[in-house]
């Protein structure tokens, strides 16, 4: 354990507690250095990010011009809107090791020469808040911050805020809605600053990358490209769910049978929803396939934000595919035409499979508006409905023709996901609210 | 310190005052019970940007309510996540229990029940979010106690 080591049984919460297992060490050896020393050995250990992109975190760093060749501020915002469906890892953290999470936030700002730290910490998360709020204050007291403001920013509720660009206009106090890129925010992000913007996990992960030594550390995991460890996020129908740092590399097996106890009540795995609800979803005849980027890749897989979440063969693959879409059609910003649209497409299609009112052509038409969208829109979010879509369309393609065939679903009311109700399909019953007309 | 002055304050915090918007539409949710007219023109006021400026950013998150809701918040994780493991029982037990729909509140304008995307709990399900707080591993028989808890005044 790297990220969440000394707090394996007891949350570090307290900076006493943080400090008896070497907190702020780093931070002060850091400042010690020169700057681009710092991001040199972030470069060496070949961290990289955790949010779901998996860039290389030292380079994204150096992107960051010097304060000599820049006029404005540069800033450092961390995200800490974590949504994705089945991400429950950065809320761990910032329960469990608050102030490695400020320590790793106050290297970044040496490496960069940064004075201002955000963190957008989603709007639902107020425990959260609260012990980052606390460790912060606490932090401040003892003079760690020395010339840097940190603020912790709330959102409001809105998935696509993790969207790195959306993130700034909601920061920047705007609707939130992506931008396009380039420019990139390490040229122009917050106020039209340089902005690096890191994942919690990732920049959590900094301290222990220089406790260890670059070198080190890049030895650890699945190397080149898959170093040190990952907080997997174990959930659906296995034995023991919950977040498990585990070094990059072990197979999907080992993590939901070894460590996650298999699937409970005989039942067997269907599908894995691997890296997040953004991602092709996993058969299990690649149940062997290691956990780290390459050997997911290889197979058409991504890591994205460490979701593993497994289904049983209750599971309906059409009510599967219906509900992450009724997620994506209620997240979209609207700023995009095929996003905007598309999901809407993709919501009706299936739901006519559902129903078993859809003809075969609807399944290759619903394909087809997957190709429409990707790659189209300013940002990946209709990307992602279209790529977990097309996968269980393709990859469950008999069972989408079952219900054609059996004229509604051949679950009956069996499935797992049978009933189950979106927050899309309130927004129909919501009254309009006459009387707050501006 | 009235609102105006506390969203000022916390408006401080940013290069740019207009970043302070989220927090300034929550504090006025918090005061008023949801973002009124009168409640907009006040942030407007204290950041100098139009009540239909504020208005169009409050209208673009689920936290921020623009129609009258409830005293009380239950928020039932609804994803994937959380429904291979019966959500639907949970939100189901909570409709039958407070006689609404999802999305709609109470007759005596206390609770309003809403179903969520995912709110990152996926390793206890089903979340249930009372007030802004997660309850974990709730089960359709830990509903009454709920609703009694927040009927008492909890």
């Amino acid at each position: 354990m790297l990220v969440l080591a000394g707090a394996e049984e007891q949350p570090l919460r307290d900076l006493d507690s943080y400090r008896a297992v070497g907190g702020y060490v780093q931070l002060e050896r850091a400042r010690a250095q020169e700057p681009q020393q710092v991001i040199a050995e972030l470069i060496e250990s070949n961290l990289r990010g955790r949010g779901g992109a998996f860039f290389p975190t030292g380079r994204k760093a150096s992107f960051i011009p010097t304060p000599d060749k820049v006029a404005k501020p540069v800033y450092i915002t961390v995200n800490a809107d974590e949504s994705e469906p089945g991400t429950f890892k950065d809320r761990e953290i910032m329960l469990r090791v608050p102030h490695r999470l400020i320590e790793g936030c106050l290297i970044a700002a040496h490496a960069i020469q940064s004075r201002f730290v955000f963190i957008y910490i989603r709007g639902e998360y107020s425990t959260e808040y609260d012990v980052l709020k606390a460790a912060l204050d606490e932090a401040r007291a003892a003079g760690l911050l020395g010339d840097v403001t940190m603020v912790i920013h709330r959102g409001a509720g809105a998935y696509i805020c993790g969207e790195e660009t959306a993130l700034l206009s909601s920061l920047e106090g705007e609707r939130g809605q992506p931008r396009s890129k380039p420019p990139f925010p390490a040229i122009e992000g917050l106020y039209a600053a340089p902005t690096l913007i890191n994942n919690v996990e990732t920049i959590t992960t900094i301290p222990k990358v220089l406790e260890l030594g670059p070198a080190e550390y890049a030895k650890t995991g699945a190397p080149p490209d898959s170093t040190g460890t990952r907080l997997f996020c174990l959930s659906g129908n296995v034995a023991r769910p919950g977040v498990y740092e585990l070094p990059h590399g072990v197979t999907t097996r080992h993590l939901i049978e070894e460590v996650g106890g298999g699937v409970p009540d005989g039942r067997s795995l269907k599908a894995v929803m691997m890296g997040g609800s953004s991602f092709p979803v996993m058969t299990p005849d690649d149940l062997d396939t290691k956990l780290d980027a390459n050997s997911l890749s290889q197979k058409g897989y991504f890591i994205g934000s460490g979701v593993v979440c497994v289904l049983d063969d209750r599971t309906c693959m059409v009510q599967f595919a219906l509900r992450v879409g009724q997620f994506y059609m209620h997240e979209s910003c609207g700023k995009c035409t095929p996003c905007r649209v598309g999901t809407r497409w993709l919501v009706q299609m299936l739901r006519a499979v559902e129903n078993g009112t859809a003809s075969e052509s609807d399944l290759d038409l619903a394909l087809d508006v997957c190709d429409r969208i990707i790659g189209k829109c300013l940002c990946v979010l209709g990307d992602s409905d279209a790529m977990i879509v097309a996968s269980c369309v393709t990859k469950f393609r008999d069972e989408f023709r079952a219900h054609l065939e059996h004229g509604g679903c051949p679950f009956g009311h069996d499935s797992s996901l049978d009933r189950l109700f979106a927050p899309s399909d309130q927004h129909d019953l919501a009254p309009v609210a006459h009387e707050v007309r501006v | 310190m009235t609102l105006v002055d506390e969203i000022r304050k916390v408006a401080k915090q940013y290069p740019e005052s207009k970043s302070a918007i989220l927090p300034a539409l929550r504090l006025a949710q918090q005061q008023y019970g949801r973002l009124s007219r009168e409640a907009l023109e006040q942030v407007g006021e204290a950041l100098d940007l139009t009540p239909a400026y504020c208005m169009s950013v409050a209208s673009f998150y689920d936290m921020l309510h623009l129609e009258p809701v409830g005293t009380h918040a239950v928020e039932v994780c609804t994803n994937v996540c959380c429904g291979l493991v019966n959500a639907q029982a949970v939100l189901e037990a909570f409709e039958l229990e407070l006689g609404v729909a999802p999305g709609e509140t109470t007759g005596d304008g206390e609770i309003t029940l809403r179903a969520v995307e995912c709110l990152g709990g996926c390793s206890t399900p089903t979340i249930v979010a009372v007030d802004h707080r997660y309850r974990q591993s709730v089960t359709p028989d830990d509903v009454p106690a709920i609703v009694r808890e927040l009927r008492s005044g909890g």
